[in-house]
C-alpha cells in the first residue's frame, strides 16, 4: 500500500496537516484542521514500517476501537479514524497545555498539591472505569488537564475494554506497560483489573511527593517482578512532611494484592479530596521497609495475587459502591433505627461498600466567613460526635464508614453536590415525618430523589405490626 | 445492511417468534439461518414453514446436522436427539422435508461465510469449542468473516496477523467491532435451546457498514415450549434443559 509521507500541507480525508506537534516512540502527532471543526485537532499516525513492533500496530487498532466508545470530560473527544488499508490515523481534540511529564523537573512537589492532583486523576479514572476501560498505562506523560482543572487521560494504546475482545492479551507473551508504573498483576500478564490503574496512580503520587520512584525503572522482567515481593521505603521515611494519612493512601494504592488496594477509583478520589477523614491503619505509621523474613515469605508465596477474570472485573467494581447516608439527627428514633437497619443490610450484601455518613449543619444565608468563631467550630465538632454516635451500632469492616458534616443553606443542595462530587452510587435518607414542617419547607428527600445522579432510597419508620394485621384479611382467624 | 443471524432454532416456535419480534425493532434487512431448524423441539412444521417463507423473501439458509439426520437414519446421535428426530420425521410433510434436504452446507456472500459447524469440513459437523477448533476453520477457508452455530453457546474468535487465535465470550447487547486487520469467526448461540446458562433465546445482528456484531438475548415463554415437548411425548430431558439454559 503506497502511503504519502505526511507533511505540512498534506490533506487526508479533508484534514489538513498544519505541523508536526509531537514525535513519540510509536506514533507521530500532527496538528490538523478540518472545515467542519472549529477546535484544534490532533492526528495520531502510527509508525508502521519495517521492523515495527507488531504490538504497536495492535495497540493502534485497539485505540481506534476504544476511543470512539469513550465520552465525557476525562477523555479527549474523538473525531475520526483512518482506514488501515489507506492511511491509518486517529483524529481527536487537541488539549491545551502540557502533560504532567513536564512537572518532573520540579519534583518533589508539595504533598498537598500531589494529593490534589491525585484526587483529580482518580476522578478521571473513576469515569473511565465506569465506561468499562482499564487504562493500563497511566503515567505523567499520559495525563493532561482541562482549563476547568479536570484531568484528561490520553493514549489508549495499551488500554483494555472489558466488554470487547482484548487483542493485546493473546498476541504477545511479554507484559506491556511502562516499567515504573506497572502493577504487579500486569507484570504477570493480567489486563483486566481496574485496580491496576490505582497502583500506577500510587506510583505517581509516591514519585511526585518524594522525588523518588518507588520501584525504580527496571529494564528486565526480573527487575519488574521484584515489586511482587519487595516493598518500597514508606514515603514518610523519605519526606517527613508527608502526612500519615497521605502515606496511608499511597501505600494502600501500592499493595501487591489488588484486593488490598482501594476497591474503586471513586473510593480513592473520595479519600484524596479530604485526607483528614482517611481512616488510618498500620500503613500510616510505617517507618521502614518490611524485614527480610516478611519479604522472603512473599518472595516464595506462589500465589500473591487474587486474579480476576475479565467477566469478574466489572462485578468487582459493582460490589464496591459508595453509599451516602444522609442523616437527620433531629429525626425521631424510630426513623433512625430503620435507616441503620437499611444500611446494615447494604453492608452485609456488599462488604466492599463505602458508607459516607452525612449531616448538614444549617447556616444562615447571610453569615460571613469572618464570623466563623469558636462556637461555630464547637457546633461542628459536636455534630461530628453525634453522627459517630448515631452510626455506632453499625457493624462494618475497618475504614468502611466516613463522617461528613457540611455547612450549607439548603440540605437538599448540599446532599446533591456531595453525591455528584464523590461518585455516590446510592443515597439512603429518611423521609421527614412531620407533615406540617414538610408542607411548609418542602420535602428534602423529594428534592433529592428528583435531581439525584444515582439511586435514592427514602426510608420510613416501620409500620406497627397491629396496623398491618388490621389491613390484612379479616376472615382469617389468628392461629392460637 | 443489517443481517440477523439465527441458529439452532430446534423447532422452538416461541423462541423463534420472540427473536423475529425483536428483529423488528432493529432495522434488520435480511435473515441468515445457520441450520438446525428442527430437532429437539415440538414445533418443527411451523418453524420449517416460517423458514421457508423467510427464504422466499431473501433469507439464506444452510443445513445443520439435524436436517442431515432426517435424511440419513443411520447417523450417530444421542438417544434423546434420535428420538426427537424420528418423531420429527413423522410430523413433517414431504414438501417440508424436501426443503430441508436441499439446503446447502455453506453459503458465501462478499467476505462472509455461513456454515452450521465450521468451514474445514462442513459435512462433518465438528464443534468449535476452543481456539484450536477455530484455527481449523480459519485454515479451511479464505473468507474474512465466518458465522456458524452448532455449539449453542455464543463465542467469538479472532485470528491475528501472527496466526494466533483469540477467543472471546461476548456480552449480550454490546456491539463488537470486527476489526478489518484480522479474520473473525462468530459462533452464534442457539435460538431454541441455549446452553450458555441463560435460558433466553440467542441470536446476533451484524451491520456491514460499521462492521459491528451484536450478540443478543431475548426472553420467551419457555414454560409453553416445555409443556408442548412433554405433551408430544418427547424425552423429558429436552423440556427440563430449557429452564437452566444448559
Amino acid at each position: 500500500m503506497p502511503r504519502e509521507r505526511l507533511q505540512p500541507g498534506s490533506v487526508v480525508d479533508g484534514f489538513t496537516v498544519l505541523e508536526l506537534a509531537h514525535r513519540g516512540g510509536m506514533a507521530r502527532l500532527f496538528a490538523v484542521s478540518h472545515p467542519d471543526h472549529d477546535e484544534p485537532l490532533l492526528m495520531k499516525v502510527p509508525e508502521i514500517g519495517g521492523g515495527a513492533d507488531p504490538a504497536l500496530i495492535v495497540g493502534f487498532e485497539m485505540e481506534q476501537m476504544i476511543l470512539p466508545r469513550l465520552s465525557g470530560p476525562h477523555v479527549p473527544r474523538f473525531v475520526a479514524n483512518g482506514d488501515f488499508s489507506r492511511q491509518p490515523y486517529i483524529v481527536f481534540e487537541r488539549l491545551p497545555g502540557k502533560s504532567l511529564y513536564h512537572r518532573l523537573d520540579d519534583l518533589p512537589l508539595d504533598p498537598a498539591e500531589v494529593a490534589q492532583l491525585g484526587a483529580r486523576i482518580s476522578t478521571g479514572l473513576a469515569d473511565l472505569h465506569r465506561q468499562h476501560i482499564v487504562h493500563l498505562d497511566l503515567k505523567p506523560s499520559n495525563i493532561m488537564f482541562r482549563e476547568s482543572g479536570q484531568a484528561v487521560l490520553i493514549d489508549y494504546g495499551l488500554a483494555r475494554h472489558l466488554q470487547l475482545p482484548d487483542l493485546m492479551d493473546e498476541e504477545f507473551r511479554l507484559p506491556y506497560g511502562t516499567a515504573p508504573y506497572m502493577a504487579p498483576e500486569q507484570v504477570l500478564g493480567v489486563r483486566s483489573d481496574c485496580r491496576s490503574d490505582l497502583f500506577a496512580l500510587g506510583v505517581l503520587m509516591y514519585f511526585f511527593a518524594t522525588g523518588k520512584r518507588p520501584f525504580g525503572d527496571p529494564r528486565r522482567l526480573n527487575g519488574l517482578k521484584r515489586r511482587l515481593w519487595r516493598d518500597p521505603p514508606p514515603p514518610r521515611a523519605l519526606r517527613p512532611e508527608i502526612s500519615p494519612a497521605f502515606q496511608e493512601v499511597i501505600l494502600r494504592c501500592l499493595e501487591v494484592n489488588p484486593a488490598r488496594r482501594y476497591p474503586t477509583a471513586a473510593q480513592l478520589a473520595m479519600d484524596l479530596q479530604d485526607l483528614a477523614r482517611v481512616p488510618l491503619t498500620a500503613r500510616a505509621e510505617k517507618q521502614r521497609r518490611d524485614g527480610w523474613a516478611e519479604v522472603l515469605k512473599r518472595r516464595f508465596n506462589p500465589d500473591p495475587i487474587e486474579l480476576l477474570k475479565p467477566q469478574a472485573a466489572q462485578g468487582a467494581q459493582d460490589a464496591a459502591p459508595i453509599i451516602m447516608a444522609a442523616i437527620d439527627l433531629s429525626a425521631q428514633a424510630e426513623l433512625g433505627e430503620e435507616l441503620r437497619l437499611t444500611l446494615q443490610r447494604v453492608l452485609e450484601n456488599t462488604p466492599n461498600a463505602r458508607i459516607a455518613c452525612f449531616n448538614v449543619l444549617k447556616i444562615n444565608r447571610l453569615r460571613l466567613d469572618e464570623e466563623e468563631d469558636e462556637s461555630g467550630t464547637n457546633l461542628h465538632v459536636a455534630r461530628l460526635v453525634q453522627l459517630k454516635h448515631w452510626a455506632g451500632p453499625l457493624r462494618s469492616r475497618e475504614g468502611a464508614l466516613t463522617f461528613h458534616v457540611i455547612e450549607a443553606v439548603s440540605a437538599a443542595d448540599a446532599i446533591l453536590e456531595f453525591a455528584r462530587e464523590n461518585f455516590v452510587n446510592h443515597i439512603v435518607m429518611g423521609a421527614r415525618a412531620n407533615s406540617a414542617m414538610r408542607s411548609l419547607l418542602g420535602s428534602v428527600s423529594g428534592a433529592v430523589a428528583a435531581k439525584a445522579p444515582c439511586t435514592v432510597t427514602v426510608v420510613r419508620p416501620g409500620r406497627a405490626i397491629s396496623k398491618i394485621a388490621a389491613q390484612g384479611e379479616t376472615d382469617e382467624r389468628p392461629a392460637v | 445492511m443489517r443481517i440477523a443471524f439465527l441458529s439452532d432454532i430446534h423447532a422452538n416456535r416461541e423462541a423463534f417468534e420472540a427473536v423475529l419480534a425483536d428483529c423488528e425493532g432493529r432495522r434488520v434487512d435480511r435473515f441468515v439461518i445457520l441450520g438446525d431448524i428442527v430437532g429437539y423441539g415440538p414445533d418443527p412444521g411451523w418453524c420449517v414453514e416460517r423458514s421457508m417463507a423467510l427464504a422466499r423473501a431473501g433469507a439464506m439458509v444452510v443445513r445443520g446436522n439435524h436436517e442431515q439426520a432426517l435424511g440419513t437414519p443411520a447417523s450417530s446421535m444421542n438417544s434423546a436427539a434420535r428420538a426427537a428426530i424420528d418423531w420429527t420425521a413423522q410430523v413433517l410433510d414431504q414438501r417440508q422435508k424436501a426443503f430441508l434436504a436441499e439446503l446447502p452446507l455453506a453459503e458465501r456472500e462478499d467476505d462472509r461465510l455461513y456454515v452450521h459447524s465450521e468451514a474445514s469440513a462442513p459435512a462433518r459437523f465438528r464443534y468449535v469449542r476452543d481456539a484450536d477448533a477455530a484455527a481449523r476453520h480459519f485454515a479451511g477457508c479464505e473468507t474474512r468473516l465466518g458465522f456458524c452455530g452448532h455449539v449453542h453457546r455464543p463465542a467469538l474468535y479472532a485470528l491475528g496477523s501472527g496466526g494466533k487465535v483469540t477467543p472471546f465470550t461476548p456480552i449480550a447487547g454490546v456491539a463488537v467491532p470486527l476489526l478489518a486487520q484480522r479474520r473473525w469467526l462468530a459462533v452464534i448461540g442457539s435460538v431454541g435451546q441455549p446452553r450458555d446458562r441463560n435460558a433466553a433465546a440467542s441470536y446476533a445482528v451484524f451491520d456491514t457498514e460499521t462492521c459491528e456484531l451484536t450478540f443478543l438475548k431475548v426472553p420467551y415463554d419457555l414454560d409453553a415450549t416445555a409443556a408442548k415437548i412433554r405433551a408430544a411425548g418427547l424425552p423429558e430431558s429436552l423440556a427440563a434443559r430449557l429452564h437452566g439454559g444448559v
